[in-house]
């Protein structure tokens, strides 16, 4: 059913369709409407959950860890510093394999300190073990997070995942979404079944130490999984396409890709706008197309190989930046092309909350056919020269 | 008798010989028994029971991190609860991990009242890394973060007040033990598994090879601590103090140069002011706790 | 071997390690001294001690470590630490 809802609202709607049996949380900007929202479900007998108001972000994914050891279905959220304080835990849900889902509400990373949003913050969790999918707009955000428990709880990927989408600009901004019903969602995410748990039944010991002779083999198949998960992610995605007719079977879209010269990779709400640019450019007879990543990890190389190698360039927008290098997206894009001969430029675009429309979409396009890239679009050059 | 099993901690795990956590861990079992769920912090029990694959707990158990064993607890206690299991739940952890980086986590879980028993095996200073100090090591010990020299005297704080920190939180049962009453701390950890709310228990661990001493001196090590008042065997019910282990007191010296941290106390030649400051946090413990038994004249 | 899924592992493996080998010296229970108390088996950081059909205390020697704890404690004197001969 057609809802106008906050991004916010309908993410929370769509976790409570997931019956998550444990959550907790912390609050942070912009994430607090999500939290409150849930907060509110199960004080109203709307949602049978417990939920723990823990005492900060590292000990609401500690809490996650404990209760999905339990055997529970858990989630929680955050963004920027509160997934900082989590990195430790992060790491150690992705290698103790416990299929948490957790909402990142995309925001910058300080110093300085920045409310606002850029994907600096999930991006740094790259190497952690965590599946990342990331949202377009309000009906990906809240599709993705039934999406991310089917794939996250699947046997042969059992990985934590964010379900990750832009701060303020998707959850706190009103859309129509098709939200399912409790029935739907049930018709596709079955009861959670862990494959173990603690149980004084069957006392498995979790978490124990790894000398040299065997950790090599432990971030093995961790590794395994991760990039097995694509396959996981293909046909769960497919299967949310034939019920509910919006397919996510892809780790990538391409948008008007087929005849491009110059292709755009970027990924979250960014993409609407790049679309808008994109229909704008073809008018003008320049054929430009967009390759969005819905999944960050596992990377789609693949994917990118096939619909970039016959572009003559590339323009990469990241929402981060790998300091001392470049942005993640752009370094990853051009490992999937290397020797492609396919230019590769990366535009560090949008940090902290800076705004970007269809001219400047325009402008990096212009900038790529020149050969100019890899660089911060749009700085303010009286300020750093 | 070989190959049978041992009870609920299995032999064959690595720590030292005479070691007062392995005591504890057996007595913690022995108290709690099958149906309870271990939450370990990382430190010398986590290490010397768990390498891979060899595990020694029979219990179901669980290891995260150094910090969270609280909030690893705290969720598990609220999934049981939403899939209507009865498992008691027991976080464990040694003093490096309680009283100074897991705090955030254990007030935390204290003051959302979560249903568990937090369990420090105290052993003065962070030993699985080689013996530096903590919040817990007591005044003037010797440890390879606060060694004593030529202008030091080792330790230069008192050990941190944790019961009552917890006790602050509202916490219905808190007590510390001391391996060299066994009995006792299995009496205290069935009490604190029978009370509702979080509990806090704190274990004298005398560590042999942190301290100094031969390993089967450790329980004897564990009674000098007792029997001087630096050590008090108390339990608190709501806030209130409301038993105590009473002794005829020694004076200090005879717990501290038993010990190689104290050594320097008394080498060249016994550092008076120094004991006396040691003296005088046995007297305040006494006077606070009543530990002295009168003898009749 | 597979490996246990996130450094996982079923209950009690370390009865594989027997730490009997790091024993220097070896505790000799005298019968006729014990009183069969039970003491020794208590503080027994291993758990090794065991009793036979009559209640006198048996040592599992292929994890007891020697490290002393039970002659120390035991108040009949009933163990002696010898040392080991390998």
């Amino acid at each position: 059913m057609m809802e106008f809802m906050e991004g916010s609202h309908a993410v929370a709607h769509s976790v409570k369709h997931c019956r998550p049996e444990v959550i907790a949380a912390y609050p942070i900007t912009p994430q607090t409407h999500i939290v409150e929202a849930l907060a509110e479900m199960v004080a109203n007998c709307h949602l049978d959950a417990e939920y723990i108001t823990v005492e900060s972000e590292f000990s609401a994914l500690s809490a996650c860890l404990g209760a999905s050891a339990a055997g529970s279905r858990v989630y929680s959220a955050t963004t920027s510093q509160g997934l900082a304080l989590m990195f430790e835990v992060c790491f150690n849900c992705a290698g103790m394999r416990m299929p948490v889902v957790m909402s990142i509400v995309n925001r910058a990373l300080g110093a300085p300190l920045s409310i606002w949003n850029d994907q600096q913050d999930s991006i740094s969790l790259r190497d952690s073990g965590w599946l990342q999918f990331y949202a377009e707009d309000n009906q990906e955000a809240a599709d993705l997070h039934y999406l991310a428990y089917k794939v996250a709880e699947d046997r042969n990927v059992l990985l934590p995942a964010f379900v990750c989408f832009d701060g303020f600009i998707l959850s706190h901004t009103y859309e129509p979404v098709d939200m399912l019903t409790q029935e739907q969602v049930d018709s596709y995410l079955p009861k959670y079944t862990p494959v173990q748990r603690l149980d004084s039944a069957d006392p498995i010991s979790f978490g124990l130490f790894a000398s040299p002779e065997y950790y090599m083999e432990f971030r093995y198949q961790i590794d395994q999984a991760v990039k097995g998960a694509a396959k996981t992610i293909a046909s769960a995605g497919r299967e949310f396409g034939e019920m509910f007719g919006r397919d996510y079977g892809d780790l990538v879209e391409s948008y008007r890709l087929e005849d491009a010269d110059c292709a755009i990779v970027a990924m979250g709400s960014i993409c609407g706008t790049v679309k808008d640019a994109i229909d704008e450019m073809r008018k003008d007879n320049k054929k430009v197309g967009l390759l969005r990543l819905r999944s960050f990890r596992p990377f789609p190389h693949k994917e990118v190989r096939a619909a970039l190698s016959g572009v003559n360039c590339v323009a990469v927008l990241d929402k981060n930046v790998s300091l001392g290098t470049k942005g993640a997206v752009a370094l990853e894009v051009r490992d999937a092309l290397y020797g492609q001969q396919v230019p590769v430029l990366d535009y560090i675009i949008a940090l902290g909350g800076r705004d970007v429309r269809k001219k400047d979409i325009r402008a990096v396009v212009d900038m790529a056919g020149q050969g100019k890239g890899d660089l911060f679009y749009g700085l303010r050059q009286e300020l750093v020269s | 008798m070989t190959g049978e099993s041992c009870g609920l901690f299995e032999y064959g795990h690595r720590a030292c010989g005479g070691c007062a956590a392995a005591m504890a861990a057996r007595t913690i079992l022995d108290a709690a028994g099958k149906d309870t769920i271990i939450v370990s912090a990382t430190g010398c029990m986590e290490v010397f029971s768990t390498p891979y694959p060899d595990t020694a707990w029979k219990v179901p158990w669980i290891h995260s991190l150094f910090e969270n064993n609280s909030a690893v607890a705290s969720g598990i206690v609220a999934s049981l609860k939403k899939q209507g299991r009865k498992e008691k739940v027991i976080a464990l952890g040694g003093d490096g991990a309680t009283f100074d980086i897991g705090i955030l986590c254990l007030s935390g879980a204290f003051e959302r009242g979560h249903d568990f028993v937090y369990i420090c095996y105290d052993n003065e200073a962070y030993m699985n890394t080689g013996i530096q100090r903590s919040g817990a090591t007591p005044y003037d010990a010797s440890t390879t973060t606060s060694p004593a020299g030529k202008c030091s005297m080792g330790n230069r704080r008192p050990k941190k007040d944790l019961p009552m920190i917890l006790a602050a939180h509202g916490a219905p049962y808190v007590a510390t033990a001391s391996v060299a009453y066994l009995p006792d701390l299995k009496k205290k950890v069935e009490k604190a598994l029978a009370t509702e709310g979080p509990c806090y228990l704190q274990v004298h661990a005398p560590c042999c090879t942190g301290w100094g001493f031969e390993g089967e001196k450790t329980m004897a090590i564990g009674k000098l601590a007792i029997e001087t008042g630096l050590w008090v065997n108390y339990e608190m019910e709501d806030g209130k103090v409301t038993r105590v282990k009473k002794v005829v007191r020694k004076p200090v010296e005879v717990y501290l140069k038993e010990q190689r941290r104290f050594r320097h106390l008394f080498k060249p030649k016994p550092n008076e002011t120094e004991i006396a400051k040691i003296q005088a946090v046995a007297d305040r413990n006494a006077e606070r706790f009543g530990i002295d038994i009168k003898l009749k004249k | 071997m597979a490996l246990g899924l996130g450094c996982s592992a079923k209950p009690g493996r370390a009865k594989e390690n027997r730490t009997g080998s790091w024993r220097t010296f070896r505790p000799e229970f005298l019968h006729e001294k014990c009183t069969k108390c039970g003491l020794c088996s208590l503080v027994c950081p291993e758990g090794c001690i065991g009793e036979d059909a009559e209640g006198q205390p048996v040592p599992d020697y292929d994890y007891c470590k020697g490290c002393g704890l039970c002659a120390e404690e035991c108040p009949s004197q009933a163990i002696e630490m010898k040392k080991e001969e390998k």
